[in-house]
């Protein structure tokens, strides 16, 4: 018997329902508010048996719309290359500072996705980080922490 | 009132406060037009600078802003389906799908005349009840509060993804679920915090609409890029076409308009509703009123179909404000927003705003219909070169859209945290749209989620712990039955029809 993907997802979620239920049950409330109408918990409990409820129901009752999803074209080596320079991103944003780790992660992105065109992927990346830079910290005084700029003395 | 009204027209009118309203639509539009950095983000941006102005200032600006970014959202929507901010999600509908007909102009125009026409009118039941309006918002209760949110909930579920009922639903659920962690608000408790700080405020909405809109969309174009049955994404400028609408276009719009903003007005004033639950449900009454043959064509790229949403949108951003000025509370999350700057000004909104600080009242509601103004003046004739920012290559498209989003996030909270678990969330978003797990029913539940349990949690301390405040009231009678409707019309729909 095949299920569909669609099936599977719902029962991942069904038990997802089911751990956040068990969560909900765990949340410590005011002694003097356990037997209160309503408490920090009732509603997170509300919402664990509505996920049960819909993930089964999705689960046992027979499609009427499928889902059709042609695995084999999807481009999964662009996509989770995009995924990983977004963590290092995410990585490196605090440790290097914002220029140089947005700068890196822009071109990185463009050439990962397959542009060629030098020029323009050098304009929209440093000097256009610069300029947002300019924008956020000159003109707007939002603080970016920068380390980079800090220690070759560009930022104080 | 005549006398608030020529102070806050001789407010307005100042050439500071009409150069405010200008840079503040033109600002508004661009960033707004940025997948993924919607109003809030851009009224926040404004927050700092708009504190150096006077209170009346700073408020024509962020109203500016607002309008700008709602009607920039709009434009995102359309041509990259990529909306800014919940309200424009239903614009994207009709929206997109004309743009990849290569109509991409005329809905762009279709989308300037509707947000015009239904600010026009928002603004002039405004002006005229605002005081007055506020008795409306008052006669709703918390049960009503409660029904009139699970009906917003059911109805974008039903109109949202049509066959995927239950999906849209297990969204709802999901987000809802996304909204009750962090601390509990009454009592301060901690939920699903799991002992990590990062959590302990919840979870931001502007992480959560990125993530699941413009991260999850740019992850998904380039996921899909190589599928031979995806209609290619890219819109050029030579694909954008002409903006002048022709008669056929025009009739359907008068039609669709009024009843739009009425609509849109009307929920907008409720607080808690917003210009989202506006738009969604113009969308599906619209649906409703027109003829099969129409209907067929809704999501598909339909006139009426992408003018009573972005009618609803504007007119509910004016009905927002009535809540926000006469009660002090917000609409919308937007306005929350500006609740908070109004409060840095040392303005507490509330029923005698408008008579202590008259000049902030009317000043406010005239910039907003300047702004509808300057918007359908500048931004109409400018749509060419406007969507040029949206016309760059897929190959610095996407890498932008992404930069934007963590940029967006990390000016929140300068936190990797919050940064990997958005692209936690994109990632599983992406997943979902693939198998038509709609993303729309996630977000408006997730906005609603903290005042859902607030008004269940009134009323089921009021009633003592029974949920007979379902059928106390006759108006909670009225919303419970609607929401009966669209269940029953879905499952009839699904198990019998099995066409919709």
């Amino acid at each position: 018997m095949k299920i569909s993907p669609s099936k599977i997802i719902s029962l991942l979620f069904f038990i997802f329902s089911g751990f956040y239920l068990y969560t909900a049950h765990q949340i410590q409330v005011f002694t003097f508010d356990e037997n209160a109408a309503f408490n920090a918990k009732t509603f997170p409990i509300y919402l664990g048996y509505a996920g049960l409820i819909f993930s089964a129901l999705y689960v046992l009752l027979p499609e009427t719309r499928p889902s059709n999803v042609d695995l084999t074209v999807l481009d999964y080596k662009k996509t989770i290359t995009l995924v990983i320079l977004m963590i290092l991103y995410g990585l490196t944003i605090l440790r290097v500072g914002y220029f140089l780790s947005t700068s890196i992660f822009l071109v990185l992105s463009y050439i990962v996705l397959g542009e060629r065109k030098w020029l323009w992927i050098f304009l929209l990346s440093f000097p256009f980080v610069a300029i947002f830079m300019y924008l956020l910290h000159g003109l707007l005084n939002i603080y970016l922490r920068d380390p980079f700029l800090k220690f070759i003395g560009v930022m104080g | 009132m005549i006398e608030g009204i020529l102070i806050g027209l001789e407010t307005a009118f100042s050439l500071k406060n009409l150069m405010m309203v200008m840079i503040g639509c033109f600002a508004g539009t661009i960033i707004g037009m940025l997948p993924g950095l919607g109003p809030m983000t851009a009224i926040a941006l404004m927050i700092p600078i708009t504190y150096g102005f006077e209170p009346s200032t700073g408020l024509i600006l962020m109203a500016g802003v607002y309008y700008g970014a709602v009607f920039g959202g709009s434009t995102s929507s359309i041509l990259i389906n990529a909306p800014g901010i919940p309200g424009t999600v239903a614009t994207s509908f009709d929206g997109y799908p004309m743009a990849q007909q290569g109509k991409a102009g005329k809905a762009l125009a279709i989308a300037a005349y509707s947000s015009f026409a239904g600010g026009t009118i928002a603004a002039i039941f405004l002006l005229i009840a605002a005081p007055s309006l506020s008795k409306v918002s008052l006669a709703f209760r918390s049960p009503d509060y409660f029904g009139l949110m699970i009906l917003g909930l059911t109805a974008v579920s039903a109109f949202s993804a049509k066959g995927h009922f239950l999906k849209a639903m297990m969204m709802v659920v999901l987000g809802l679920m996304l909204a009750s962690v962090g601390q509990d608000t009454l009592s301060d408790i901690p939920r699903f915090t799991f002992q990590n700080m990062n959590l302990s405020d919840g979870i931001s909405f502007v992480l959560v609409v990125m993530a699941t809109f413009a991260m999850s969309e740019a992850l998904t174009i380039i996921f899909k890029a190589n599928d031979p049955t995806r209609v290619a994404k890219q819109i050029s400028l030579s694909q954008l076409g002409s903006i002048k609408l022709d008669k056929t276009e025009t009739k359907k719009m008068v039609t669709t308009i009024p009843r739009s903003s009425v609509l849109g007005f009307i929920i907008g004033v409720l607080p808690g509703a917003g210009s989202t639950i506006a738009s969604f449900l113009a969308y599906g009454m619209e649906r409703n009123f027109v003829n099969d043959e129409e209907k067929q064509k809704f999501g598909k790229g339909s006139v009426n179909g992408l003018a009573a949403p972005e009618t609803a949108n504007n007119a509910a951003c004016s009905g927002s404000f009535v809540p926000l000025l006469t009660l002090g509370i917000p609409g919308s999350g937007t306005t929350a927003v500006m609740l908070g700057a109004l409060l840095g000004f040392g303005i507490q909104p509330g029923p005698r705003l408008y008579q202590t600080n008259p000049e902030i009242f009317w000043s406010v509601i005239m910039s907003m219909y300047i702004g509808m103004v300057i918007l359908l003046i500048l931004n109409l004739p400018l749509i060419p070169y406007i969507a040029r920012v949206l016309a760059t290559p897929r190959t610095f498209l996407i890498p932008l859209i992404l930069f934007f989003s963590v940029t967006g996030i990390y000016l929140m909270s300068f936190n990797n945290f919050d940064i990997y678990m958005m692209i936690g969330i994109a990632v599983v978003a992406t997943i979902l749209r693939l198998y038509d797990f709609p993303m729309p029913p996630l977000i408006l539940a997730f906005v609603l989620g903290g005042l859902m349990e607030e008004n269940l949690r009134r009323s089921l301390l009021i009633s003592d712990g029974s949920w007979s405040f379902l059928w106390d009231r006759p108006l909670t009678v009225i919303i419970m039955l609607l929401i009966f409707l669209i269940i029953g019309w879905q499952v009839y729909g699904t198990f019998y029809k099995k066409k919709l």
